[in-house]
């Protein structure tokens, strides 16, 4: 790429942003929130697969991982907004602390 | 020197979307910044030669999960509440396990000396991409068709009423 824009450039930027979202994950306490979180991770690690595919001589591979990400996400965030609408009905409330049946 | 000041806004878009979803005190602020995240990392798509999965990524991401997002935040209470919506707890340990992952994948990334293909000239990837996925890909294309299944019919049975006899 002209400009003086390098593979370098995509994966400092990529780190930023799973920074960011696993400052997300591991902070709020809301389930919605961290579900938000790991869909920047998610983003992030893509934005790595296609930085090496475009740097790495123009080949598909890449770009079909991506594809392949980006159709988990798609499911994760499906099943996860399921279960927090499940666990809402069921505590009234989505905050990870308060829902601690389970714990002995 | 256009393609730097491409890159550069587009990062700045992205990571100050990003930053927003990780600091808002309000899960609605944090909701809409994540379109701006998103927005951003299709722009760097484009950038990077990958028109299709750019596509893809706007219909999936903003189109999908982004609303079904807004939903799930919409349909739970408390969101009003500032306080309540959006609690973070153990900024600081956070802080410090975050800043030891990023310093190691920065060291990682700045050391390793990259191999750098040629580059080529962007061109269309649809093509290219449906090819290989009918092609040399086509089992991992089925198996990503069962998982779709399976989610679907898995998020039905999770957030139905039971009805009992």
């Amino acid at each position: 790429m002209g400009g003086g824009i390098t593979l370098d450039h995509f994966l400092v930027l990529s780190l930023i942003i799973f920074g960011l979202g696993l400052f997300t994950v591991l902070t709020r306490r809301n389930a919605i929130g961290i579900l938000m979180g790991i869909e920047l991770i998610l983003n992030s690690a893509n934005i790595n697969y296609l930085a090496f595919a475009f740097y790495g001589g123009g080949k598909y591979d890449g770009q079909i991982f991506a594809i392949f990400v980006i159709m988990l996400a798609a499911a994760e965030a499906v099943i996860g907004l399921a279960v927090v609408l499940a666990i809402y009905q069921n505590f009234k409330t989505i905050d990870v602390d308060a829902t601690e049946t389970l714990s002995g | 020197m256009l393609a730097q000041i491409i890159f550069y806004a587009l990062a700045a878009l992205t990571v100050g979307s990003s930053a927003l979803v990780a600091f808002s005190r309000n899960i609605v602020h944090s909701t809409f910044a994540l379109l701006g995240a998103f927005m951003g990392v299709v722009g760097i798509y484009i950038l990077l030669a990958a028109d299709f999965v750019a596509m893809v990524q706007l219909l999936v991401y903003v189109g999908g999960i982004l609303v079904l997002t807004l939903f799930a935040v919409m349909l739970t209470a408390g969101i009003a509440d500032v306080t309540v919506s959006n609690r973070a707890v153990g900024s600081g340990s956070a802080l410090v396990t975050v800043g030891v992952a990023i310093s190691v994948m920065l060291y990682a990334v700045v050391r390793t000396p990259w191999h750098q293909g040629t580059v080529v000239v962007p061109s269309q990837t649809t093509y290219g991409i449906g090819n290989a996925f009918l092609g040399e890909y086509v089992l991992p294309f089925e198996v990503a068709s069962l998982v779709l299944l399976a989610a679907l019919i898995g998020a039905i049975v999770i957030s139905r009423h039971e009805v009992r006899e």
